[in-house]
């Protein structure tokens, strides 16, 4: 009878795992500076995807923002270094951006991207690996899960 | 007389929070015409600026290059392919509705696409063009 009770339980608890990996969901303290400012002109990346330092970094540097310039006001811009300070991603999970940080440039995100063939990350519909919608069809409601995933041949990705 | 001193502050408040497209164009309006007297918008310039290939930018070289040849449709991002609403307001409703949004996109826009700010004038043919795109 107990493993019976425990056979049912274990699905459940197999699914909040698989759901927690996948899920990036905005964190519920967001300022609305969030979307109006990070997410008019790219998706509103979830801020668990850099370490803190990094974030640092990015918003230190916001009038050379990857070819852009993002300058901000002061008060806008310390609203938005707090949030993405606050929700910031595990160093020892994430590991470190690169020099000019980017979340696409992640030991984690490298190891999560490592079997996308290198056509598909040029692909005219793709543009950039920080163009997460372009694959992940749930990414603007923060859902990162494999079945929704569909890659630029049209195609559903397989293993 | 005292009391219409805070009355006034009052107004001028409300007025920064929400405005139309023709109250923006009527305020970029008289800027312009302080420096041009006798300046009148024009749709037929703004249509052109919008259109100018300004080279400032490889990959943005005019406004066109993200909010496409129609300004009432909606664009892409040219860098991050994230979808862009249309930019007339005649198709969206929330475009030049708050000032201060207003001038922060015509600073970064201007700077990035232009290589300068832009101009009261400019401003102003901008919205005489973009109020009447359809």
């Amino acid at each position: 009878m107990k493993i019976l009770r425990l056979l049912a339980v274990l699905p459940l608890f197999a699914l909040s795992l698989a759901a927690h990996a996948d899920k990036l969901r905005l964190p519920a303290d967001a300022p609305p500076a969030f979307q109006a400012e990070c997410a008019s002109c790219h998706l509103a990346f979830p801020p668990q995807l850099l370490a803190a330092d990094d974030w640092k970094r990015v918003m230190a540097s916001l009038d050379k923002h990857y070819g852009d310039n993002a300058s901000l006001d002061a008060k806008t811009r310390i609203v938005l270094e707090d949030f993405l300070v606050r929700n910031a991603g595990k160093p020892e999970k994430v590991g470190a951006g690169g020099t000019a940080p980017r979340l696409t440039s992640t030991p984690w995100f490298k190891r999560k991207h490592h079997e996308v063939p290198r056509a598909d990350w040029t692909h005219a519909k793709v543009k950039t690996p920080a163009n997460c919608a372009a694959c992940h069809t749930m990414a603007a409601e923060g859902s990162y899960r494999e079945r929704e995933i569909v890659m630029p041949n049209g195609n559903k990705w397989e293993d | 007389m005292k009391i219409a001193i805070p009355i006034l502050l009052v107004l001028c408040t409300l007025s920064a929070q929400a405005a139309t497209p023709a109250d923006l164009l009527a305020g970029y309006r008289s800027e312009a015409a302080q420096q041009t007297p006798g300046f009148q918008p024009s749709a037929q310039r703004g249509a052109e600026f919008y259109a100018r290939r300004f080279g400032n930018s490889a990959k943005m070289p005019s406004c066109a290059s993200c909010h496409t040849d129609n300004p009432a449709q909606a664009g892409r991002h040219v860098v991050t392919d994230k979808t862009i609403k249309p930019l007339a307001p005649t198709a969206n409703a929330e475009r030049f509705a708050d000032p201060a949004k207003v001038e922060k996109w015509f600073k970064r826009n201007c700077t990035e696409v232009v290589g300068r700010e832009c101009s009261s004038a400019e401003k102003a043919d901008f919205l005489g063009y973009l109020t009447g795109a359809r």
